[in-house]
């Protein structure tokens, strides 16, 4: 059964009701719907961020995010999946990224959720460029994010 | 081959991309690295340290090892730090 998956990469905001009534109306199939928003901070430990760039490698972060939305949707029985990623400046408070997965059961929708968001982070070509009080840096990927996403292929 | 560059590594270079054709002897993304970090001051301030380098040919991640003949586009980035 091929089931609804959107995969977005914009600048524009993304309206979390919106995203899932377009998964959810008109179906009775669907018992459990999982949302995971990332959203800036407005700091990173005692530093405060004033916004973030979001820069990826388009083609390829699109194919990246198609290829683990099909091994999600081939683990987990999903009924219904989207994922948007925005690119470009990003103020502290507004939305980064968004993974819904739908599903009959809530186990499903949970875990295809955290397993999406784990591969996000570590293997989806996009890269966060911070400004602080002195200036710009690229944000250093951390070992945790990369742990993360290694713990779906130990099971 | 188009080779494109992403996040400090493009900075540094100071190219998003190009169009290489390394000399026949380097076969594989780590030997590419080396070569470009001969290139220049700003090659090799972005390839001072391949460990940090990750790379993609065609669109596909691939380890330091990877063979680059035939690829038609190989890019290099810092790892990745989206979601």
């Amino acid at each position: 059964m091929t089931i609804p998956v959107t995969i977005r990469i914009q600048q524009a905001d993304f309206d979390i009701a919106r995203e899932i009534a377009a998964l959810t109306g008109g179906r009775t199939d669907i018992g459990a719907v999982v949302t995971f928003t990332g959203i800036c901070r407005g700091s990173e430990g005692d530093a405060p961020i004033a916004a973030l760039t979001l820069e990826h490698y388009p083609g390829m972060a699109e194919a990246e995010i198609a290829r683990h939305a099909e091994t999600a949707t081939a683990r987990w029985p999903l009924t219904g999946l989207t994922i948007i990623h925005r690119v470009g400046r990003i103020a502290p408070g507004e939305n980064i990224v968004l993974v819904v997965t739908c599903s009959a059961h809530r186990e499903a929708a949970f875990h295809a959720a955290e397993f999406l968001m784990d591969y996000l982070k570590a293997h989806a070509p996009f890269w966060k460029r911070e400004e602080g009080q002195s200036g710009a840096s690229w944000v250093d990927a951390r070992d945790h994010d990369e742990a993360a996403a290694s713990r779906w292929t130990e099971r | 081959m188009k080779v494109k560059y992403f996040a400090w590594v493009r900075e540094r270079v100071g190219l998003a991309e190009e169009s290489l054709e390394p000399p026949a002897e380097i076969r594989t993304v780590a030997e590419l690295i080396g070569w470009l970090a001969g290139r220049g001051e700003h090659y090799a301030h972005a390839f001072e340290s391949p460990r940090a380098i990750r790379a993609a040919i065609d669109q596909t991640h691939v380890r330091p090892d990877a063979a680059i003949a035939g690829a038609r586009e190989i890019a290099f980035f810092p790892p990745m730090t989206g979601g």
